[in-house]
C-alpha cells in the first residue's frame, strides 16, 4: 500500500491499533490538545492524553442506577468503556471561565482582561448520544439572535474522532432517543473497534490530511458487515426503553399531577444530574472583589435549577420546594425544551441515572407517570 | 464534519457580559428604600445611539457585587438621560444604594419584549399596577400622552402598601391633566391619607370597562398580576388583550444562563411584556 495515497471523504478504512499513536501524534503537530477517556482514581475521566497506552484498555463500565464501577475484563479493547460522569461539555461550556477583570481607572474602571489562550481540542472517542448532546448545545449557544463567545471560541477549533458504541451500558436509552448507538453525522474520523484493527469513516478534509503517511487499508466488505453487526447487536442489547411518543405533551399537560410530589419526596435536590448532563447548560455568574477595592472580576460557573438560589429574586424563590424543581428539570428536558429548541433536551446517554444518589431513574419516572395519568 | 455558520453581526464576539458604562447624573428619592438613579452613558456616541421601548429593562452592574435586571422608568424620547428606578433590596441593589452622583456604573440593554403601544392604538387602555409596578409602566404614561388622540379611555389604577409607599406622586396631576383617569389606593390607610383603600384587584370591578375595546397592562407583584388577570377575565376581557409584565431572576437578559424560565419562555427575551394568552395554560400551575 502506497503511504502517499490519502482516503476519501465518506470513505471508511482500517488501520492497525498502534497507526492511532501517528494520528495523535499527527493532531499534536497540527496544534490539537487530544482529550480522551482515562482512568484516575478509579474512576473513568475525560482529560489530556499523549497515546492510545492512556485510554482504559481491558476496561468496561458497570452501571446501573446510583451506581458506577470500573471493570477488569479479558478483552483488549480500547473504547468499550461507556462514559462516566465527565463529559464533552466540561471543555466546550467550562464549568468556571473567567469573564473579565476591570480595574479601577479614575472614577471608572478599565477592561484588563488578558486574552486567554484557547486551545484546540481534540476530543477522541465521542459517543454518538455525547455528538447529539454537542448539537444541541451548539443550538444553544450558537443561536441566530446571540451567541455565546466563550463556546463558540472552543467549539470552532474541535477535533472530533466519535466512537460507535458496541457494549452499552444497563443505563443507555440511546436508541429510543434516536441518537445512537451508531454514529452519523458531525464528526471528523467516525471509528469503531474490532478486536484487532480500528476501522475509521473519514468526515472531514482535515481528518484526510492528517491521514498522510498513515497506513491504512480499504475496509473490506467482511470488516463493513462485521461493524454492521456488531452495532445491531448493541441497539438489541440496549433494554432501557423511553417512550418518547406521547413527550411532550404527557408532561406538559400533567404540571398538577400529584405524581411529582412522590419524585419530590425521593429527590435530594443535589444537582448531580444537571451536573452530569451533556446537554444541561445554565450557567450563573461569580462576583470578586481584591480587598483594596480596585479590582474586580467575573466569572461565569455551571449552575442548576435545582440550586435553591436558582429562582430566587426580590419576591422570594419561585420553586422554593424540591418537587417544583424537579418538575422544572423533567419538564425542560422532555417538554419545554422542545418549544424552545426544536428537540428533547436528552440523548439518552443514562449519566442522571447512574449519578443519582436516590437512584431516581428518569426513564422509569416518565413511564410510571404515563400510569398515574391513566388510572 | 464540523459545520459552523459564520458569525454574523448579531453575533456577540467581545466578552460576555461586558458592561458599558454610565455615569449616574442624578439621585431622585421616591419612597423609603426606593430611589430613581438617573444615568447617562459616558461616551456620548452611546448615550446618542441608546433607544429603548416602555416596558423594556437594562441589566445595571456594580463592579465586585453583579447585576441586576432593572426596567426602565424614563421617558423615551428623553434621549439626554436614562431612569432607573430601584427599590434596593438584593445584594447589588443595597450596594447601588450607596451611591452618589458622579458614580459609575456599568449598563448593558436594553432587553426584552415591551408594552404593545401600536397594537393597542384606537382601543381603551386600563393599567392596573402596584408598588414597584408603575415604574416599567411610566414610559407608556409618557407614550399615551404624548400620543393621547390615539387612545380611547385611559385609566390608571395604582395601589402601594401606604400613601408614603406611592411612586412619582408630583406627577399625577399633570397625568390626570393630559385626560388619564388617574386612580389611587393604598392597603393601608393612615392620617395622611382619605382615599381609597384596598387592593388593586378588589377596586379593579369598580371600574367600567368595555372589554370589547380594552387593553389591560398590568405589572407588579405576581399575586396582585394573577387576581388582576382573574378579574379582567370575569370582565370578559379576552386574554389577548391582557398584557402583564414578569419578573425572575436573571443573569444575562440574553435567553442563555436559563434561570428565568417560565415554561418554554426566558422572561428575559421572550418577556418580560406577555400577552397573556401565551401564559395561561401554566400560568396558574404552582411554583412553575
Amino acid at each position: 500500500m502506497p503511504s502517499d495515497r490519502l482516503p476519501d471523504i465518506g470513505s471508511t478504512i482500517t488501520i492497525e491499533k498502534p497507526a492511532f499513536n501517528l494520528l495523535l501524534s499527527r493532531l499534536k503537530e497540527e496544534g490539537y490538545l487530544p482529550i480522551g477517556p482515562r482512568i484516575k482514581n478509579d474512576s473513568l475521566i475525560y482529560e489530556e492524553i499523549e497515546s492510545l497506552e492512556d485510554l482504559p484498555r481491558g476496561y468496561s463500565t458497570e452501571q446501573k442506577p446510583g451506581s458506577f464501577r470500573l471493570v477488569r475484563e479479558k478483552h483488549a479493547r480500547y473504547f468499550d468503556i461507556i462514559p462516566g460522569s465527565h463529559s464533552w461539555k466540561q471543555f466546550l461550556f467550562p464549568s468556571r471561565v473567567e469573564l473579565f477583570t476591570l480595574r479601577k481607572n479614575g472614577k471608572g474602571w478599565e477592561n484588563t482582561t488578558q486574552p486567554a489562550e484557547i486551545p484546540s481540542y481534540a476530543f477522541i472517542g465521542v459517543r454518538a448520544c455525547e455528538l447529539a448532546a454537542i448539537q444541541i448545545q451548539d443550538n444553544i449557544f450558537m443561536r441566530s439572535d446571540f451567541t455565546d463567545p466563550i463556546y463558540r471560541a472552543r467549539r470552532q477549533r474541535v477535533f472530533i474522532v466519535s466512537v460507535n458504541c458496541t457494549h452499552p451500558a444497563e443505563t443507555c436509552f440511546c436508541t429510543s432517543m434516536g441518537t445512537g448507538p451508531r454514529v452519523k453525522e458531525l464528526f471528523d474520523l467516525s471509528l469503531t473497534e474490532l478486536d484487532d484493527v480500528f476501522v475509521l469513516t473519514v468526515g472531514s478534509q482535515l481528518a484526510r490530511r492528517l491521514m498522510t503517511g498513515i497506513p491504512f487499508d480499504d475496509a473490506s466488505g467482511y470488516i463493513l458487515t462485521n461493524v454492521e453487526h456488531r452495532l445491531n447487536h448493541a441497539e438489541q442489547q440496549m433494554r432501557r426503553r423511553l417512550d418518547t411518543s406521547d413527550l411532550p405533551e404527557l408532561i406538559l399537560e400533567h404540571l398538577d399531577h400529584p405524581y411529582w410530589n412522590e419524585i419530590g419526596k425521593r429527590c435530594l435536590s443535589c444537582a448531580s444530574c444537571t451536573q452530569v448532563c451533556p446537554t444541561c447548560f445554565c450557567w450563573d455568574t461569580q462576583d470578586e472583589m481584591s480587598l483594596d477595592g480596585k479590582t474586580a472580576k467575573r466569572t461565569r460557573v455551571w449552575d442548576s435549577c435545582f440550586n435553591p438560589g436558582y429562582s430566587h429574586q426580590a419576591g422570594g424563590n419561585t420553586r422554593p420546594t424540591i418537587y417544583s424543581r424537579y418538575r422544572q428539570w423533567m419538564s425542560h428536558k422532555f417538554g419545554t425544551w422542545k418549544q424552545q429548541y426544536g428537540t428533547l433536551g436528552c440523548v439518552g446517554c443514562g449519566r442522571c441515572i447512574t449519578w443519582c444518589p436516590a437512584e431516581i431513574d428518569i426513564t422509569e419516572e416518565i413511564a410510571a407517570l404515563r400510569n398515574e395519568v391513566k388510572r | 464534519m464540523t459545520a459552523i455558520a459564520p458569525e454574523t453581526a448579531k453575533s456577540h464576539s467581545g466578552f460576555l457580559l461586558e458592561p458599558h458604562w454610565a455615569e449616574i447624573t442624578a439621585i431622585t428619592p421616591e419612597a423609603d428604600g426606593i430611589s430613581t438613579y438617573w444615568i447617562r452613558f459616558t461616551d456620548p456616541a452611546e448615550q446618542e445611539a441608546f433607544r429603548f421601548e416602555p416596558g423594556q429593562f437594562n441589566m445595571l452592574y456594580l463592579p465586585g457585587f453583579g447585576e441586576s435586571a432593572i426596567s426602565i422608568s424614563s421617558n423615551p424620547q428623553d434621549h439626554e438621560k436614562i431612569g432607573h428606578t430601584i427599590r434596593f433590596v438584593g445584594n447589588v441593589t443595597r450596594a447601588v444604594s450607596r451611591l452618589k452622583v458622579g458614580d459609575i456604573v456599568g449598563l448593558r440593554g436594553p432587553f426584552g419584549t415591551y408594552w404593545p403601544m401600536k397594537e393597542i392604538e384606537g382601543k381603551d387602555i386600563f393599567i392596573a399596577c402596584g408598588g414597584i409596578g408603575l415604574p416599567p409602566l411610566r414610559p407608556a404614561l409618557y407614550h399615551i400622552i404624548q400620543n393621547r388622540e390615539k387612545y380611547g379611555k385611559v385609566t390608571l389604577l395604582y395601589g402601594a402598601r401606604t400613601s408614603g409607599d406611592l411612586m412619582f406622586p408630583n406627577e399625577y396631576a399633570e397625568w390626570r391633566k393630559a385626560g388619564i383617569d388617574v386612580e389611587i389606593t393604598v392597603d393601608r390607610g393612615d392620617a395622611n391619607w382619605n382615599g381609597r383603600v384596598g387592593v388593586v384587584p378588589m377596586w379593579f370591578y369598580q371600574f367600567r370597562i368595555d372589554s370589547r375595546k380594552t387593553a389591560v397592562l398590568t405589572c407588579g407583584p405576581e399575586i396582585m398580576i394573577r387576581f388582576v388577570i382573574f378579574e379582567a377575565m370575569a370582565r370578559r376581557v379576552p386574554s389577548e388583550s391582557i398584557y402583564v409584565s414578569l419578573e425572575r431572576n436573571m443573569k444575562c437578559g440574553q435567553g442563555s444562563c436559563g434561570h428565568c424560565q417560565m415554561g418554554p419562555y426566558f422572561i428575559c427575551k421572550d418577556g418580560p411584556v406577555f400577552r397573556f394568552d401565551e401564559l395561561q395554560s401554566f400560568f396558574n400551575v404552582e411554583e412553575f
